[in-house]
This record gives structure tokens, sequence and C-alpha cells, in this order.
């Protein structure tokens, strides 16, 4: 079994309001160190054991877990742990 | 003229939809059904806001890769008029039927009242029934109708008339406050505000009839002789 993590984020030049929303909040708080905030997010894959895991993970990326208009993508591929 | 209200698990807009053509404009319809739907049989398709599969993943992702949406591009690309609302619209974009992309609302907040738009092109099949530079009463319901596309983009859209809404006072953050957008070939139209909504004066406004109405016009016009 292969485990993938895809992590979606979006583009750079696109507002991330929710992003603002926490610096302003983590300023606030007295963590004025913080510059950026930029939120995205994770989706874990399970994967059967093949040759093309990445390229597999790839296509469902281009196809649907990312909108290549607004947002980037970046896979981890790892061996995933037998429980 | 008979319209198709295609059904996502999570639309909630479709009754809506379905009694201003029915009831408002007295032209016939059905609700469709995604997995069981024949849309050849229809003159026109109707894409009813809502939360289509929860906006799960992103609002219309999940839609967008539907079976029926195979059928919706063949349809369209053979010139049917398609109409996307609200949720239908991100569904049009997701699909790539239309350009751009939806961001959430730049204030993050759900939005729902009335919206002043203007007509930015009345020569769409859509739009006939209004007068250049009109404005008309909308109302709006969403919390991701931040259109964005890029610079590229917006000045093609611009270039081919394709901007049909924009919003008078842009609530969401909307690039060049566009509120409804069509396809090259002029016969998708994607916009946020509800037509459908605005069909009866009882209901706040009727300006929204008359998109529907230009719709029923221009088709009679292509499709039957002596009316």
């Amino acid at each position: 079994m292969k485990k993938v993590t895809v992590h979606v984020t979006l583009k750079e030049g696109i507002l991330d309001p929710q992003g603002q929303t926490i610096e302003t909040s983590l300023h606030s708080l007295g963590f004025t160190e913080v510059e950026e905030v930029r939120t995205g997010k994770t989706i874990e894959l399970l994967l059967n054991d093949q040759d093309n895991v990445e390229a597999r993970v790839q296509a469902m990326c281009t196809k649907l877990l990312a909108n290549p208009v607004i947002e980037d993508y970046q896979l981890h591929v790892e061996e995933a742990l037998q429980s | 003229m008979k319209f198709a209200v295609v059904v996502f698990p999570g639309s909630n807009c479709d009754r809506d939809m379905y009694h201003a053509v029915r009831e408002v404009l007295q032209e016939e319809a059905d609700l469709v059904w995604h997995e069981s739907g024949n849309l050849q049989d229809y003159d026109a398709i109707l894409l009813p806001g809502g939360f289509s599969y929860g906006d799960y993943l992103r609002s219309g992702a999940v839609a967008a890769v539907s079976d029926i949406m195979d059928q919706v591009k063949r349809q369209a690309a053979q010139g049917k008029p398609v109409l996307g609302v609200c949720n239908g619209f991100q569904v049009l974009l997701e699909s790539g039927l239309l350009p751009g992309a939806m961001l959430p609302n730049e204030k993050l907040a759900f939005m729902c009242h009335q919206e002043t738009l203007k007509v930015a092109n009345n020569r769409t099949m859509f739009t006939t029934e209004y007068n250049q530079g009109e404005t008309v009463q909308f109302p709006i319901a969403h919390g991701e109708g931040n259109y964005y596309c890029d610079d590229k983009t917006k000045a093609k859209l611009e270039a081919n008339d394709q901007i049909v809404f924009t919003y008078q006072n842009n609530p969401n953050g909307s690039t060049g406050a566009i509120a409804g957008i069509v396809n090259e070939q002029g016969n998708v139209l994607g916009m946020m505000p509800h037509p459908e909504r605005a069909s009866e004066a009882i209901i706040g406004s009727a300006d929204g009839i008359r998109l529907f109405q230009s719709l029923v016009k221009n088709w009679r016009e292509a499709h039957v002789v002596n009316v």
C-alpha cells in the first residue's frame, strides 16, 4: 500500500481571506512575527500498489482534487504502514 | 419550449426554477434527476442553485464530473441553451464550460440579499428582453461567489463581449464586478444572482423573468415557423 498526501494551496497572488483573518487573529494574540498566513487543504489517499502511483494521482489532481485556475498542489508518496 | 431542470443531491433551487418556468413563464419543464435524465429531449437545460454534493472539495466540483455533465457538454456543443445559476454557475466553471473559478466571498460571509445588476450585454439569447445598460434587481445567496479569472481571460471575456451581468456594488469581490458570463458561442450562461427568484413582483422583483422570456422568444424565432 502507498500513502499519498496531496497538499492543495491557493496559487500565489490569489487572495486568501481566510489566511488574512487568521493572520489578524494571531497578531492580536501577540504573535507579531507572523508575516503571512496561507491556508489550504490536505487530502490523504491510500492506494494499492502499482507502478504509476504518482502519475495516477497527478491525473486525479488535474481532474478533480485541485482546480488549476486557482490552486497549486504538491504530492508526497510514502509506503503506508500496515496495521 | 421544454426545459430540463437538472437535480443533483443537494440542489435546493430546483423547485424555484421549475416554478418560474411552469407557473410564471407558462412553458414546459421537468425536474431531471442527474442519474436518470436524457437531456436530448429538451430545448434548454437549467442547472439550479444549491449545494450539490454538500459543496464538498470545492463548490460544484463533484457535480461537474458527474455523468449528466457529459450530456450537458454534448448538448451545449450543439448550441442548446444552458443556464447555470449560483451553484449551477459553479458547476459550469468547474466543468470547464465557462472560464474562471469561484473563490470565497471577499469578506467570507454568506450573503443573501437583493443586488442591483447592470445588463452589460443585451445581445445574448438570454438578455434580448433587457435594455443595454439597464439596472435590474436580482437576489444573491452565496458564500463562494467571488468570480476569479486571470487578466488574460478577463481581456478575452471583454473582447468577445462575454460579460453579461455586472454588480453595481460588487458585494463579493468578483474580478471586474462580474456577476454573469456566457461562453464564446453565447449559448451557455452562468450567473451567481438568481433570476428565478426574481420572477414575480410579489417576491420582491420580476426583473428575472425577462431572462427566461428572452430565451423563449429567441428559441421560437429560431425553431418555430410563423410565430
